[in-house]
């Protein structure tokens, strides 16, 4: 069992855009800094990887390529310790947090926190989803960038959001057939949404949808898989457009329904949660003193409001909430551009009905919809039907049963993820050097 | 104004269930009243380990007597009450504990409960995963492992097809004599009323005795084959006897899905329901003690739950003293899971006057329990 302890002015958990940002501030402004991601390697869910994947707008000149590219290898200033291959999974008291590696627990002492644990994807539900071969957007995506031989193969790509966009270009890149992208959203909807993209943030999502018209994908909107079909594996998806229905084969499908917030640790540590994003104040500080949060958990917005958040927040950390200030413009612009691209990407009433009876809702304890309708609540469901309880401990299929039937999961308690044993016996021992 | 119930139950934990369906095949109408979820309380915390136990004679009559009713009980449970006759394993740490392990044993066998004595080699050879060297333990084959709130929600399902009702989604907020309150402002006239409200239950009959104390549990992901039977220390018992301070003792169970939960603590006056990082943090220092190899499994939850205690260390079944027409199913302590059937039989036994299996006086709520505060 390891004892280890390090400590810190300002902890950054999570290296994504909003962490990367957050944790050079912080350290250039005089800050001793660790930065901390439970991956093998910083840059978050757009940047890991870069080498295949490269978006090429400035960022408003906040950030600057060589930015992610430096905190992600070499040459790092000396108050800035980096920590890739950890990740938080309690805290045991204010100023303590538990970290642990595949072999390894440390508990790192903090003056100041800040939380930029960014998103996940959501899933719904559809008969067939837990086919082999039918997998998230991003988690294709990851899979293809760790070696998944994907030229050639057919993808239909479908769910909601930007991400679906995005995902289609990286996988032409990588010479897949990508046959069709289905975005349930509405096509007037969208309309207007390209409408209100003159703002600069939003060239991200416009350059992404033109390359992928450029890369002639096609792209319905309106649009959605009723069911993934095959023997043992995928073989074909059964889509829907209005009062049309069709089938395509295919070898993989990729889903996403839109983002999650990731704020299963802000919870832990008492934050204030408001409509599922953790509640923040022009500082970023969360509800509570000394605890920031950045990005994807204080509301879905993409890397630019990552970015200007995580500036910051570093800033505000390493107290220098007055020079923070003058990106609150700046802020305000990608917050609006946030709203509306929830509002544009809101799912629609008949993804509700596609599951049967005998869709498992729940992957990890094999609960399926006729099981949860027999339950009145989310502790019903859990206790009665062990829904949620497994590994995943409801983030799958949590966000999946909210929309499903409106319920709402219920308290975060330590450990955030699944952690061995040894590292919620973690002594709080005095202040050794690191 | 609703229709009228012969019995009106407070609280739907495995207490509460199991008197209504013993009421129900009794002939009597039923309603049980539930603020929450069937099971939600502390049945949902529980862990579930049915067990016959001795710290004094009264408690071994209810829980042996409970432990053949499971038995009958198991063979109806569907799979989701997760029914397994696991047995018991008391580890000695030493061979002060190995005096204890005797005594225990003659104890038991002279009452017709087998028991039998492992040497060291005997308990390594049945739980390699615990630490080397200690000196034995004791082996009783007959406890088993249920789900509680699976079972809870089993006997109230069978009670509602003896036309017990559930009413969900509201509690007793007051009692008359001839009807109760509830928080929806529906008056529910009754004959007799049962207070089942587990730790809750002061609110209801305010000077009972009862207090909460609180407990931490945890369970890992899936290691099937880690441990095989449920393993309690024997300092369990030192630790569990002292009413006044926090406790930890070591407690392994292995669940039917492959996972281990892994207990406990006592607290008295934590009214907070949160996880308590040191509490945790002893429990599981105290864990890994007998079995090293824990520390490095993984956890995929950690909670608390509030034990309905008792001065003397058992339960309150019967007329709630003074009040008339009302009773008491409360004060199970940590063995409720175990007791819930033994009550529910003994309840309607005073209630329906009939001949009890086991004499009922020693958990009368109007015995004195001074004498044994101190333990
Ligand atoms: C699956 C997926 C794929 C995406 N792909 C694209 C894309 O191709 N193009 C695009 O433009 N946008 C994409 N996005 C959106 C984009 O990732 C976000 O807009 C942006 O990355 C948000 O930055 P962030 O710093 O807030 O969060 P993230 O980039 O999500 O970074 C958060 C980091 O924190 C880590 N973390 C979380 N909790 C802990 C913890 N307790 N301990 C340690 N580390 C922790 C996470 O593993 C992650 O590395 C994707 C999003 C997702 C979820
Ligand atoms: C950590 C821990 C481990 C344990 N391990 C074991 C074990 O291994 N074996 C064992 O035998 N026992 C064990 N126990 C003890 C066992 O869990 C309890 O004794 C048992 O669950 C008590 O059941 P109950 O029905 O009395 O209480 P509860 O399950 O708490 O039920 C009471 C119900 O009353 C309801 N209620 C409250 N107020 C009102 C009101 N005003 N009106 C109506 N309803 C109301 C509540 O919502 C609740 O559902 C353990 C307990 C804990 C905390």
């Amino acid at each position: 069992m390891t004892e280890a302890h390090v400590s810190c002015d300002v902890l950054v958990v999570g290296g994504g855009p909003a962490g990367l940002t957050a944790a050079q501030v912080a350290c250039e402004s005089g800050a001793k800094t660790i930065l901390l991601d439970d991956n093998p390697a910083f840059g978050g869910q757009i940047w890991r990887g870069a080498k295949h994947f490269r978006f090429d707008n400035k960022v408003l000149d906040l950030i600057s390529d060589q930015t992610a590219a430096q905190l992600g290898t070499t040459d790092e200033p000396a108050r800035l310790r980096k920590m890739p291959g950890w990740r938080v999974v309690a805290a045991p008291r204010p100023g303590v947090a538990t970290a642990e590696s595949l072999s390894e627990t440390n508990s790192i002492h903090f003056q100041k926190l800040i939380l930029a644990t960014g998103a996940r994807e959501r899933f719904l539900p559809f008969p067939g989803w837990t086919l082999p071969n039918v997998m998230g957007a991003g988690g294709l995506q990851a899979m293809v960038k760790s070696g998944l031989p994907i030229a050639g193969k057919r993808v239909v790509i479908a769910g909601t959001g930007p991400l679906l966009l995005a995902v289609a270009e990286y996988l032409k890149q990588c010479r897949a057939d990508v046959r069709l992208i289905a975005e349930q959203a509405s096509g007037s909807s969208l309309f207007r949404f390209g409408l209100s993209l003159t703002s600069h943030p939003a060239k991200l999502f416009q350059a992404a949808m033109l390359k992928a018209r450029l890369l002639t994908v096609p792209y319905l909107t309106d649009c959605w898989v009723t069911r993934a079909e095959g023997k043992d594996t995928l073989e074909r998806v059964c889509l829907r457009q209005e009062s049309k229905s069709w089938q395509l084969e295919c070898d993989y499908l990729a889903t996403g329904f839109h983002l999650i917030p990731n704020t299963e640790l802000a919870e832990l540590m008492g934050c204030a949660i408001e409509n599922g994003c953790v509640k923040v104040d022009e500082d970023q500080q969360t509800s509570v003193p000394n605890v920031y949060c950045a990005g994807e958990p204080t509301g879905i917005g993409g890397v630019e409001k990552s970015v200007v958040e995580g500036r910051i927040a570093g800033l505000a950390a390493a107290g220098l909430a007055q020079e923070a200030r003058k990106y609150h413009a700046v802020w305000r612009h990608c917050a609006r551009f946030a709203g509306r691209l929830n509002e544009t990407f809101r799912l629609r009433e008949e993804l509700k009905a596609l599951s049967t009876d005998e869709t498992f809702v729940c992957r990890c304890e094999d609960v399926t919809l006729a099981q949860l309708r027999e339950c009145s609540t989310w502790r019903a469901a859990k206790l009665h039907r062990r829904c949620g309880m497994g590994p995943c401990q409801g983030r799958i299929c949590g966000p999946a049963v909210e929309f499903l039937f409106g319920w709402k999961p219920e308290s975060v308690r330590p450990p955030v993820f699944p952690a061995r044993v040894e590292s919620l016996t973690q002594a709080d021992v005095e202040e050794k050097s690191s | 104004m609703s229709k009228s119930f012969d019995a009106v139950i407070a609280g739907a934990g495995i207490v509460g269930t199991a008197c209504a369906l013993e009421l129900a095949k009794a002939g009597l109408c039923v309603a049980v009243v539930e603020p929450h979820v069937v099971g939600g309380g502390a049945t949902a915390a529980g862990m579930g380990h049915v067990v016959v136990m001795d710290d004094s004679e009264a408690q071994f009559a209810l829980t042996h007597y409970s432990q053949q009713l499971w038995q009958q009980l198991a063979e109806e449970l569907p799979a989701f009450g997760e029914s397994e006759q696991r047995g018991t394993i008391w580890v000695a740490a030493d061979e002060e504990e190995m005096l204890e392990v005797r005594r225990k044993q003659a104890y038991y066998n002279a009452r017709g409960v087998t028991a039998e004595i492992l040497d060291a080699h005997a308990l390594a050879e049945a739980e390699p995963n615990l630490r080397p060297g200690l000196p034995g333990g004791l082996f009783v084959p007959g406890d088993s492992v249920v789900y509680p709130p699976c079972v809870a929600a089993h006997l109230m399902r069978r009670a509602q097809d003896h036309g017990a009702v559930l009413m969900p989604g509201r509690s007793v907020t007051a009692i008359a004599d001839n009807g109760v309150r509830l928080s929806d402002g529906t008056n529910v006239p009754m004959g007799l009323f049962v207070n089942a409200a587990g730790s809750w239950s002061p609110e209801l009959d305010p000077g009972i005795g009862v207090k909460k104390r609180k407990g931490h549990l945890l369970i890992t992901d899936r290691y099937p084959g880690f441990v095989h039977h449920q393993l309690v220390e024997l300092g369990y018992l030192k630790s569990a006897h002292s009413m006044t301070s926090e406790s930890v003792a070591f407690n392994a169970q292995p669940r039917s899905t492959g996972q281990v939960l892994i207990g406990s603590s006592r607290q008295f006056g934590a009214e907070g329901a949160e996880v308590e990082a040191h509490m945790l943090r002893r429990m599981l220092l105290r864990a890994c003690e007998y079995m090293p190899g824990l520390a490095r499994l993984r956890t995929v939850r950690t909670w608390t739950g509030f034990r309905a205690a008792t001065p003397d260390k058992l339960p309150l079944i019967g007329p709630s003293p003074g009040r008339e027409n009302r009773y008491l199913a409360t004060g199970h302590e940590g063995l409720g899971i175990t007791t819930s059937l033994g009550t529910a039989k003994l309840l309607a036994d005073q209630i329906l006057k009939r001949t009890p299996s086991i004499p009922f006086a020693p958990y009368l709520p109007s015995r004195s329990m001074e004498h044994d505060a101190h333990a």
